[in-house]
């Protein structure tokens, strides 16, 4: 378990964390979500141990790690943009923790074998970084962080140097890896949806604070705030509740609460279906609905339709 | 790497001992005994006739060598970066030759050159040119040594800003010496500006090829390095300093040149 | 001052007119200032034939000076490479007051006459000197005026790869267990071997022809501190130019056998780029 008390960091001016407090379980993958600026990466790096916050303390399995260089914190770290030591071979590369606690080169030739196949790159072991694509680079660094056999493993945005198919198929392939291997996770990222799919816990960060924590489904059907609301997936505003856009009921005839409205837009986008409506001539709100049900409504721009707005705990007030 | 603090202080005095031992304490003490008799004593060494003429010889030679190399490494420059030819590499790697020769080789080949024996020495002698122990000489031996900074400081820009602008201005229908006046030198500017200045320090310092070259003859043709030189062996050592801190306050002057014209020539560098 | 190799050609065939003026004004140029006076030096280093340019060039002599000529400008660029990176190191990883004054001055050995360097470093380590260091007319009098005129090299080839080197590498390793000396030894030197030996390389290349800050501190002692370069003066003056040039050309081989180990250099270590 890792425990987060009381951190403070600043870079000159700059508040980067503002007492943050957390606690991150055995065994999760966890994710830090929040926009650039949020603080998400340089807590990432106050628990590795890279950079040292201005007060407050950092627990790693029951020991205080506050004072301890990143060395010695039996962490693994994965950078954004690779790290990779660019002038040693793959094998090197995956090597080099296990070099550097001198352990006997056989048992060094077959740990990197094993691990280069684990990520999927057997056989190439004595190509040199500059001769693998984005994604072969950031799997050797895994595999390089995975060697030392870490109790704790740390990914900075690891995915965001790469392209979105690449992305697509490594996210899925960190959660599969995480079901074999099972190490402490914790994973800093600015997109909701890698977030949603990958991690079991998410700590949404805004500002160098903590906004909420929880499981991706809590925190998108019952987000503490507009922020957390908003950062995880759309929202639609109706009067002085926030609403998600596929909450929202739609039909061409009036019912008990519903209110009319008239459509501005319909956009198909393939499954789903946004409309776009005007109330009481207020600014636009979106809405979501199946393709299903728009072909059931046959909707039109210009035509008027009866909404109505989920109930109160699928909702959020104005604040 | 997060060094310790007494890592990093240790570090720092052994590197500014080295520093200070090698170059600042040196010049410093050379400045203070320079300045021990006075600033008056100074001035008297440094406007003697000898020395006048000197400087004023230095300069001359200066400003024919360096604009002429930099019109050339203009072009070399252009050459070099907008375009690809046989024998590129080897045009680059002789232009890297003067970096490399002794001083005293670049003189003796211009010796063996336009020399009384020279090859050329005969024609010369017929035609009445003088070249070796005459000004002339000491001209060519001061382009050899300052010629590759203007050219290996402007192929770097031409090559990072790209041909386009050019290329808009032709189609918008400018001449190439206009595309050249208005688009290509403005972008240059800079890393020429560095250049010039780095050749001028070469210029004005230049000793061993001079001295094969020279003659020493005051007045005529002796520079402000080889002034240094007679006065130390004239024992003279006073007024070998005192030149010699002429010297080096054209290479401080240089110096700063230098810092003030590197942050421009950076951002030149990046568009 | 750097020596480049070129980068991969990206550039095509030349439509402006600048482009060849450029090549024709630069080839000529360049033979005319350049390559013929050389040519000449080389020609007549053969005036007395074959055999005349091998006793000239292996007198006892001429061996002794290029044999000290040689040590003592590796030993110079070897002790500059160690303190050039050291010094790169703080200028560029360390702050403290006056830090860019030092930065600026690193360029004064380029920027002084080296007639005045020489001078300099008689005025602090020879007979009239205030701490009493009198080590004029010695071997190790060379190895200091070597040591002076190439101390930019290597720190200025260095910096600029360091200033540019990833720092995720270094904090990947601590990352991984490595101590702050095998981040070093490990990981930030062997990116750095390159630069190190092309500024090591050119301070070398220096070193073997420099006269100007030599000729004043040495004595130029022949067969203890006579240097080659001040021996081929020597011959010129003693009117011997058929052995000034057979030094000359010796020289010249060492230059450009430097020069071509540089361009070697820089294309080894891009290797690695991408």
């Amino acid at each position: 378990m890792i425990l987060v008390r009381g951190v403070d960091k600043r870079f000159g001016t700059f508040q980067a964390l503002d007492d943050i407090s957390l606690e991150v379980p055995d065994g999760s993958l966890t994710a830090l979500l929040g926009p650039s600026g949020s603080g998400k990466s340089t807590l990432l790096r106050v628990i590795a141990g890279l950079e040292a916050p201005d007060s407050g303390t950092v627990e790693i399995h029951g020991s205080d790690a506050t004072n301890v260089p990143p060395q010695r914190r039996g962490i693994g770290f994965v950078f954004q943009h690779y790290a990779a030591f660019k002038h040693m071979t793959v094998r090197d590369n995956v090597a080099f923790g296990l070099t550097v606690r001198k352990r006997p080169k056989q048992e060094i030739r077959s740990k990197v074998d094993e691990l280069l196949s684990i990520v999927g790159l057997a056989g190439y072991q004595d190509r040199y970084p500059n001769q693998l694509s984005g994604g072969q680079r950031q799997r050797m660094a895994l595999a390089r962080a995975l060697a030392v056999e870490p109790s704790v493993l740390l990914l900075d945005e690891p995915f965001g140097a790469l392209d979105a198919k690449v992305r697509a198929e490594l996210r899925e392939w960190l959660r599969n890896l995480h079901e074999r291997v099972h190490v402490t996770t914790v994973l800093v990222t600015h997109d909701q949806e890698e977030a949603m799919s990958v991690a079991d816990r998410i700590v949404v960060m805004n500002d160098g604070r903590i906004e909420q924590v929880g499981h991706p489904r809590e925190l998108y059907d019952n987000p503490a705030n507009q922020f957390v609301m908003g950062f995880l997936g759309p929202v639609s505003r109706l009067g002085e509740r926030l609403v998600r856009p596929h909450d929202i009921a739609v039909d061409t005839a009036p019912a008990d609460g519903a209110v009319q409205a008239l459509v501005t837009r319909v956009v198909h986008l393939g499954f789903e279906v946004r409309v776009e409506l005007r109330i009481d001539g207020e600014e636009s709100v979106g809405v979501q609905i199946t393709r299903d049900d728009a072909e059931r409504l046959d909707l039109a721009p210009g035509e008027i339709v009866w909404v109505r707005p989920p109930h109160h705990e699928r909702a959020l007030d104005v604040a | 790497m997060i060094v310790e603090r007494r890592w990093r202080i240790g570090l720092r005095t052994v590197a500014l001992a080295y520093f200070l031992a090698l170059l600042l304490l040196p010049v410093g003490l050379v400045f203070y005994r320079t300045f021990e008799h006075g600033v008056g004593y100074v001035i008297d060494s440094v406007t003697t006739p000898a020395a006048i003429s000197a400087f004023w010889l230095t300069i001359e030679v200066t400003a024919i060598a360096v604009p002429l190399n930099a019109v050339v490494g203009i072009l070399a420059a252009i050459a070099l970066a907008r375009s690809d030819f046989r024998g590129k590499a080897l045009l680059n790697g002789l232009l890297d030759l003067p970096f490399a020769i002794s001083p005293v080789v670049i003189g003796l080949s211009l010796v063996l050159l336009y020399g009384r024996t020279g090859w050329l020495g005969p024609w010369l002698a017929d035609n009445g040119i003088r070249i070796i122990f005459s000004v002339p000489g000491i001209v060519l031996a001061t382009i050899f040594v300052s010629l590759p900074f203007v050219v290996r400081e402007v192929t770097p820009v031409l090559r990072e800003i790209g041909d386009e602008q050019e290329q808009a201005a032709a189609t918008l229908g400018a001449g190439a010496w206009t595309t050249f006046r208005r688009i290509t030198f403005p972008a240059i500017r800079w890393g020429l500006a560095y250049g010039i200045v780095l050749s001028v320090a070469r210029a004005v310092g230049e000793f061993g090829a001079v001295s094969v070259v020279s003659g020493r003859v005051a007045g005529e043709t002796m520079t402000l390095t080889l002034l240094v030189q007679q006065r130390f062996e004239n024992f003279e050592l006073a007024g070998a300093y005192a030149a010699s801190a002429l010297l080096a306050v054209i290479a401080l002057l240089t110096l700063v040149a230098m810092t003030r014209i590197n942050p421009r020539r950076e951002e030149e560098h990046e568009t | 001052m750097s020596v480049t190799a070129l980068p991969r050609s990206t550039t095509r065939r030349t439509r402006l007119p600048a482009g060849s003026l450029g090549i024709g004004v630069a080839t000529l140029w360049l033979s005319i200032i350049v390559l013929l006076p050389l040519a000449a030096v080389v020609a007549r280093s053969f005036d007395d034939g074959l055999s005349g340019f091998w006793d000239a060039a292996t007198s006892r002599q001429a061996l002794a000076a290029l044999r000290f000529t040689l040590i003592v400008s590796l030993l110079a660029a070897a002790i500059n490479a160690a303190m050039g990176t050291l010094l790169a190191w703080v200028l560029v990883r360390d702050r403290f007051r006056g830090k860019g004054l030092v930065n600026a001055l690193i360029d004064l050995p380029f920027a002084l006459p080296t007639i005045v360097a020489g001078l300099t470093l008689m005025a602090l380590y020879g007979p009239t000197s205030p701490f009493g260091i009198n080590i004029a007319f010695t071997q190790f009098a060379v190895l200091l005026a070597l040591l002076f005129v190439t101390m930019p090299f290597v720190v200025r080839a260095v910096q600029p790869v360091l200033i540019e080197l990833d720092r995720e590498m270094e904090q990947a390793a601590l990352s991984l267990g490595a101590s702050n000396a095998t981040v070093f030894w490990k990981i930030i030197l062997p990116n750095l071997v390159p630069a190190l030996l092309s500024g090591a390389a050119l301070a070398f290349a220096r070193a073997v022809g420099e006269f100007g800050s030599v000729v004043l501190i040495s004595g130029n002692i022949p067969f203890d501190t006579q240097v080659s370069s001040v021996f081929a003066f020597k011959q010129i003056e003693s009117d011997n130019p058929v052995g000034a040039a057979v030094v000359s050309t010796v020289l010249l081989a060492i230059s450009l056998l430097v020069l071509l180990g540089i361009r070697g250099l820089g294309r080894w270590g891009a290797r690695h780029d991408r």
